[in-house]
């Protein structure tokens, strides 16, 4: 039996990974799959915790976070797309203007 | 047996979160996003989410990479120089003290709460979908609907974003 806790610290190293990913990568794209891997540690905690302690609510709401997931990357690529057609650019450092 | 699964199944997604967050294409970012969540969904089936299983294959790995690898594709990146922040360096150091410190925490942590109806017992009964789909569409009917107001609004959304500007020329003659 795998105990409660493994999972969790899986899920921590994961989150982590993917803070670290918000925080150093320049590319916006890249930025968006971290908040993806963030999005998914989050998703083994809630699992886990449902599994564990043997109630239905926990995937439910993982169900809600990946509709959620979904929404996210379409409008967040949809802004690189409108971001790109005027500067050429994915970088975050060059992005610091709300409108030009 | 299952130990075997489980630490394939976490060192895999770990070295694949690593991989995606440090790797230098962003295409080979997006593959490396790809195995981290087909292997997450491994861990899922550890877990009796069968549904959820299926659901992170087809609507992650299926749909939201897809549409990734598209953006990526259609804007031909070329990969820059300075692809990570000038102090990176000063930020691994913190990330991973902090990180041991959260894991020493949650692994001393005696986790326990309150057990709800659905035991392994009860959800093998009928399977993993009928459980999903009873609890719901009963008790979260109305969290359900509403995503459904958001997904409707975010491919809207997402579709005028996107949409190429008129010029101003013709939109004062419209």
């Amino acid at each position: 039996m795998i105990p409660l806790s493994a999972y969790v610290v899986v899920s921590a190293i994961l989150f982590t990974t993917g803070l670290l990913g918000v925080l150093i990568r320049r590319n916006f794209i890249i930025v968006l799959m971290s908040v993806e891997i963030m999005l998914n540690a989050a998703t083994i905690n809630l699992v886990a915790f449902s599994h564990y302690l043997e109630s239905m609510q926990g995937q439910i709401v993982a169900l809600f976070i990946i509709a959620i997931a979904a929404g996210e990357a379409a409008i967040g690529l949809a802004i690189i797309i409108v971001v790109f057609r005027g500067k050429i650019s994915t970088n975050v450092d060059e992005m610091n203007l709300l409108k030009w | 047996m299952a130990f075997l699964f489980f630490a394939y199944f976490a060192v895999v997604s770990i070295v694949a979160g690593i991989l995606t967050v440090s790797l230098k294409n962003p295409v080979q970012c997006g593959l490396a996003l790809l195995a981290l969540l087909l292997h997450v969904s491994g861990l899922f089936v550890m877990l009796n989410a069968e549904f959820l299983w299926a659901v992170q294959v087809i609507v992650y790995a299926g749909a939201i990479l897809v549409l990734y690898l598209f953006v990526l594709m259609l804007l031909n990146l070329k990969t820059d120089d300075r692809y990570f922040h000038a102090k990176t360096p000063y930020l691994l150091a913190p990330a991973a003290i902090g990180l041991a410190y959260l894991v020493f925490l949650l692994v001393r942590s005696p986790f326990s709460g309150s057990r709800g109806d659905a035991s392994t017992a009860a959800i093998l009964l009928n399977g993993d979908a009928h459980a999903v789909g009873i609890k719901m569409f009963s008790d979260y009917l109305l969290q359900f609907e509403i995503i459904g107001v958001f997904l409707t609004g975010a491919i809207v959304g997402a579709i005028v974003l996107a949409k190429t500007p008129k010029s101003v020329e013709t939109r004062r003659d419209a």
